[in-house]
């Protein structure tokens, strides 16, 4: 078997409550899968199994043999009384200094190595959580809501960067996101789900189907338009991006 | 050797590992669950009295086996469910005492459970309470790293293929031996803050975890010997001596803290 991650017809219950129900998915090298659903669908439990971290009730979740998960979590939040550097948070995977370094450098967080973790924002978080995870040498990058506390032009940035780091680093990456036209460019495959696959497929074909617009319908708007306020203030040179963006809202 | 000199030994060797094992108390609140564990000892003299047992080994051994009970209870992989260790906690105090009172028929003194009696150890205690610190510490410092990553983060620790949850108990045991030993030593209701105090100060003027530890072992001792000092010199007892000792350290380290 050649994929990366094979998960079959997983059913999950907790405490009497169906939170996956015949859920299947598959992942191979350098694909990028994004789940979308409402709260409480379920996401972060399939993304739990998919780590190891829960056991389904039943069906089967196979890794490929030795294979190296790169986790970002939501964020880490340590104890106030916890001094903790970027660097040392780092440091917790044994990895040399050099690679530490081009992590960072390749995540432009190398200005931050001696800042608490506690004074981070929100998409410095992320990114420093993005470097942790690229110390594993991973062949598979696993996000959950890695946008989570980001502005909107950041969260665009932070999709293209992980866009980017699985083009040259040639891993797959698993994520959740709430928001499908964010990650629309980012992503082969969006698997639409509510406790049950709903629908998956390329993006665009998603963003059509019925079952996707029953779950998402009437969010769509505003997050696009959100999307244009915020470059509505760019700088002269860039109007070109206004000017696309306010198009495909007409369209 | 002098009553006093063996009182340092032994008040220095649970110093040493009380500041360390006291900073993952403070990363990871579990200063309520450390209370708890002191109550359960007081619980295990009252078992031992009773059945007229070794008392140290009963205490142990009851503080131990309070640690699946508290898990039981409190039924989460992260602790801290305050109230199920409230009751847990106050109830062994209650019955402790009770049950103190129960086989000793009134004649005992419990001030020396409750704030320890560090002047009156014979030389056989003072080795076992060294021998005891040792293994803690010796554990500790052979996990620090993978503990010190658990508790920044339960799941990225386990991804990267550390056991979280093994470390997770084998950390609230040791927490229960050290309580165990140290109840003996600056009593059970002086045990807890000798973990907190000195961890907390550290907390407010170190610049990593590892320093952090060094330097709450350091405010522990000075501590514990600043005790000694007052009860040798003024005459007061020494378990709640070392914790105004501490106290005091710790306000100092939070002026500094706001000064810088």
């Amino acid at each position: 078997m050649s994929n990366l991650l094979s998960l079959q017809h997983i059913h999950f219950q907790h405490k009497g409550r169906t939170i996956l129900q015949d859920v299947s998915l598959t992942l191979d090298a350098g694909q990028i899968v994004t789940l979308i659903g409402p709260s409480g669908a379920g996401k972060t439990t399939l993304v739990r199994i998919a780590l190891g971290l829960l056991k389904p009730s039943s069906g089967s979740c196979s890794r490929k043999a030795k294979l190296r998960i790169g986790y970002v979590p939501q964020k880490v939040v340590v104890n106030q009384l916890m001094p903790l550097t970027v660097e040392r948070f780092l440091a917790t995977s044994n990895c040399e200094r050099k690679m530490l370094h081009d992590i960072c450098e390749q995540v432009s967080i190398q200005h931050l190595l001696n800042q608490r973790m506690n004074n981070l924002s929100g998409g410095e978080m992320q990114r420093v959580l993005l470097a942790k995870a690229l110390l594993v040498k991973p062949q598979l990058l696993v996000l959950d809501e890695p946008v989570q506390g980001v502005d909107v032009t950041g969260q665009a940035e932070l999709y293209q960067l992980i866009q980017d780091i699985s083009k040259r680093l040639h891993c797959a990456v698993l994520m959740v996101s709430h928001d499908l036209h964010l990650v629309m460019s980012a992503t082969d495959t969006v698997v639409c789900m509510n406790n049950h696959v709903c629908c998956h497929g390329h993006p665009e074909s998603v963003s059509a189907h019925p079952a996707y617009l029953e779950l998402f319908g009437k969010n769509i708007e505003p997050s696009l338009a959100l999307y244009t306020h915020h470059h509505n203030h760019v700088h002269d040179g860039c109007n070109h991006d206004v000017a696309n963006i306010d198009e495909e809202n007409k369209a | 050797m002098s009553f006093i000199a063996l009182a340092a030994a032994a008040g220095l060797a649970i110093a040493l590992v009380a500041g360390p094992v006291g900073c993952f108390v403070v990363w990871r609140r579990m200063a309520y669950f450390g209370d708890s564990l002191a109550h359960a000892a007081l619980l295990g003299v009252g078992v031992g009295l009773m059945l007229d047992l070794n008392l140290s080994l009963t205490i142990l051994a009851v503080c131990l086996l309070s640690v699946p009970l508290i898990l039981l209870l409190t039924n989460s992989q992260h602790v801290a469910d305050d109230t199920a260790l409230g009751i847990l906690s106050h109830a062994s105090l209650a019955i402790g005492i009770t049950s103190v009172s129960l086989a000793a028929g009134g004649t005992l003194d419990l001030s020396s459970f409750l704030f320890g009696d560090i002047l009156a150890l014979s030389e056989a205690d003072v080795a076992t309470v060294i021998a005891m610190c040792i293994t803690v510490g010796v554990v500790l410092a052979k996990f620090w790293r993978q503990l010190v990553y658990v508790t920044i983060h339960f799941e990225l620790a386990s991804v990267e293929g550390v056991p979280s949850r093994r470390l997770e108990v084998m950390l609230m045991l040791l927490i229960a031996v050290l309580v165990a030993v140290g109840m003996q030593v600056v009593g059970a209701l002086l045990i807890g803050s000798l973990l907190i105090v000195p961890a907390a100060a550290a907390g407010l003027l170190a610049g990593n975890p590892e320093r952090m530890a060094w330097i709450s072992a350091m405010f522990a001792s000075a501590a514990i010997m600043g005790g000694l000092a007052m009860s040798w010199f003024i005459d007061t007892p020494a378990g709640p001596s070392a914790v105004v000792v501490a106290t005091g350290i710790f306000a100092f380290a939070k002026l500094l803290s706001l000064r810088s």
